[in-house]
């Protein structure tokens, strides 16, 4: 007897024990896993993943939780099963060697059977009994177990058995996977679930709209809560994944840092910082409008700064990307080299939406980049529904938000619609919107950009024209004035005409300051000559004043001669004042 | 398991002449049980009579009980118990269960009833 290995179980709140299939995904809507030491049936249709999603259980319980697990194929040799295996990265014939798997082949040819009276299936008993002890295994799958159905032809006695084989195993404490065929409106065809009441997982491959995606629903999981959606998941070089992308709710948080977007007028019209860290940016606009070629340079900036960033590209491949942002002087080949770039290039024809979101979902897990761009989300309208598409994109914003990744979102708007009508109407979600239009004036079409919305940021309400250049997008002030919003060629003439009037008005303006100072020269020089012809005049009449005085005082002098002469009384002199005692000397007039 | 029922149940067999042990026999059959059951018993009784009527001196019976030896189980593809293997004549032929319908057993070995 096998005692159950307690350590590697993860115990849930719920307390029924659980073993870890090692499935991505698989583990977290299970809530832990498989119900440990009890059988679990898986079923499906052909081709839905079963035989790989039991390896899988098998092949990770060895690597991972070092339990050792037997696999009993009714449909497989042991050679096909690691051929087929081989794909995903199993090394199975690695695993038998060091005592990690046991296969075991259980072929049974109807042709050669005869059946003659009562017999059991003590054979098989003895078989798995076998397997399980050669290797102390704790894990077992059967896969197709119903091939005994067409192998022996007596049912009553094989239903017998199988329900002693479901009793035994939970007896022996394995946990048990077995693969069942999906029959006709119910799960199994031959009515397993039956016997095996514990668990129940369907493997679903839907085709919709000639696109399949794979899904996986846990329809039973006794003693436990589960999810119990429809998961999608997928089978890829790595093996299964399930992702369990449901809508996250509004609880994320909001950081306040603010990330460029690569181009720095934006930024400006931005508050000067660019986008918030963790939100969404719809860049939306008509065919041709550069709305690629501005994720490029959101992605550039992230990659300059030393982030790493995933572009998923739904209409181009990663070189056709790459040679023509090189056109715009972008090299983004130098980022994919050093690690930092990558790129997800599908059509979106090639799976359904399910299948794309959870593609996404492994990409981003995997690479974990800052800054996420898809290019464009329209083209998933050619996949799914509106609603469909709604929902997944809703998911898968709310899966970045959880992970504060910034992501851009181009959306092609096609044309006679209103251009602020987003087609797929998700500009609610997000939380910029740039809005790229082509602006027919003229007899040309020209690039205008305005930011219709910015949540949380003071962004400018302009409308700029944007031009791509060899280095890249260059944003410019729409000419604003006299003749209305002017763009391209209209924009320029308009500024040569603005700057040849200016070229004109300063002319006049530097003609009329040298008039200016040739009148004040001119001025100047009549103010010299004045001063000159005033300081002759000036001279002259001080000349005749002094001469005058000059002779007054002859005459005074005179005067006083002939009064002394005279012997004028002192009377006529005292009136003379200082000349007194001449003039009484001098002689009176 | 302690006491070894393959001699045990071959004891009978041992009475028949020693052509019949020897691989030139004709008939090579293997009887594979899972321990002494009385099923078990039972079909290695009804298969030596069917020998002993049919094939007397050219047969050859083992026995394998899978509970001393589950390993060979997978050589013969064994998952019901008891099941009998014809390994010569070629090709190989299973019959599952007791061995109880002779009719069906002949069939299964595909050996031609003596006609009366």
């Amino acid at each position: 007897m096998i005692r159950p290995n307690r350590r590697n179980r993860s115990r849930p709140l719920d307390g029924l024990p659980k073993e870890r299939t090692g499935i991505p995904g698989f583990d977290e809507i299970t809530l832990g896993g498989l119900p440990a030491g009890r059988p679990t049936l898986v079923c499906g249709s052909a081709g839905a993943g079963k035989t790989l999603f039991a390896m899988e259980f098998l092949v990770r319980g060895a690597t991972l939780y070092n339990q050792p697990g037997v696999f009993i194929s009714f449909e497989e040799s042991d050679e096909e099963l690691s051929t087929n295996v081989a794909s995903l990265g199993f090394d199975l014939n690695q695993l038998v060697a060091d005592k990690k798997l046991v296969l075991d082949y259980v072929f049974i040819e109807r042709s050669e059977i005869e059946e003659t009276g009562e017999y059991d299936l003590e054979g098989l008993f003895l078989r798995l009994g076998h397997a399980i002890d050669s290797i102390g295994a704790k894990r077992i799958v059967l896969d197709t177990l119903e091939a005994l159905f067409s192998a022996l032809p007596n049912e009553a006695i094989i239903r017998a058995e199988l329900r002693r084989l479901f009793r035994w195993l939970k007896e022996r404490g394995v946990t048990a996977l077995i693969t069942c065929e999906r029959g006709n409106g119910r799960l199994t065809r031959y009515g397993l679930e039956e016997y095996v009441a514990d668990c129940v997982i369907l493997l679903d491959n839907r085709v919709e709209n000639q696109i399949s995606t794979r899904r996986m629903r846990i329809v039973k999981y006794r003693g436990t809560s589960h999810g119990t959606n429809e998961y999608p998941f997928l089978i890829d070089d790595k093996g299964f994944s399930v992702v369990p992308i449901t809508s996250l709710g509004l609880a994320h948080k909001a950081p306040t840092e603010h990330i460029s977007s690569g181009i720095t007028r934006l930024d400006t019209m931005l508050d000067n910082n660019g986008f918030y860290r963790g939100s969404s940016v719809l860049v939306s606009g008509t065919a041709g409008t550069g709305k690629s070629t501005i994720g490029a340079h959101f992605i550039e900036a992230a990659c300059m700064r030393g982030e790493r960033a995933l572009f998923f590209a739904f209409e181009e491949s990663q070189d056709q990307i790459i040679r023509n942002m090189r056109s715009v002087g972008m090299d983004l080949e130098k980022f994919v080299k050093k690690g930092l770039l990558k790129f997800q290039n599908a059509r979106p024809s090639t799976w359904g939406l399910e299948a794309h979101l959870a593609m996404i979902h492994k990409a981003i897990s995997e690479f974990s980049p800052s800054v996420v761009v898809v290019d464009p989300i329209t083209n998933f309208l050619s996949v799914g529904e509106r609603v469909e598409t709604k929902s997944m994109l809703t998911r898968l914003i709310d899966l970045l938000k959880s992970r504060q990744t910034t992501a851009m979102f181009t959306s092609l708007t096609s044309g006679g619609h209103d251009m602020e009508d987003s087609e797929i109407e998700v500009s609610s979600l997000m939380d910029a919107w740039l809005l790229v239009k082509n602006i027919e004036y003229n007899g040309e079409r020209n690039r205008g950009l305005y930011v219709l919305k910015a949540r949380g940021i003071a962004h400018s309400n302009q409308v700029r024209e944007f031009l791509l250049t060899d280095g890249g997008i260059q944003l410019i002030d729409a000419y604003v004035g006299s003749e209305g919003v002017l763009m391209g060629s209209a924009r320029s003439s308009q500024l040569a005409r603005e700057k040849a009037a200016e070229v004109d008005r300063k002319l006049v303006m530097e003609r009329k300051q040298r008039e200016l100072r040739r009148k004040q020269e001119l001025y100047e020089a009549q103010l010299v000559a004045l001063k000159g012809q005033y300081e002759i005049e000036r001279d002259a009449i001080l000349r005749d004043l002094d001469e005058e005085k000059q002779r007054q005082q002859v005459i005074a002098a005179q005067r006083l001669e002939i009064a002394r002469l005279r012997q004028a009384d002192n009377g006529e002199v005292q009136l003379e004042g200082n000349g007194a005692r001449k003039s009484r000397k001098g002689t009176a007039r | 398991m302690k006491t070894t029922p393959r001699k045990k149940l071959r004891r009978p067999s041992n009475g028949h002449p020693p052509q019949s042990e020897a691989d030139g026999a004709r008939w090579n059959l293997r009887l594979y049980v899972a321990g002494q059951t009385p099923r078990s018993l039972t079909a290695f009784k009804n298969l030596k009579e069917i020998c002993e009527e049919y094939l007397k001196g050219q047969y050859h019976i083992e026995v394998i009980d899978l509970m001393e030896n589950p390993t060979l189980a997978r050589g013969d593809q064994i998952l019901a118990i008891p099941t009998l293997v014809r390994k010569l004549p070629q090709p190989i032929r299973k019959i599952i269960g007791d061995l109880s319908n002779t009719e069906r057993v002949l069939v299964g070995l595909d050996i031609q009833p003596r006609s009366n």
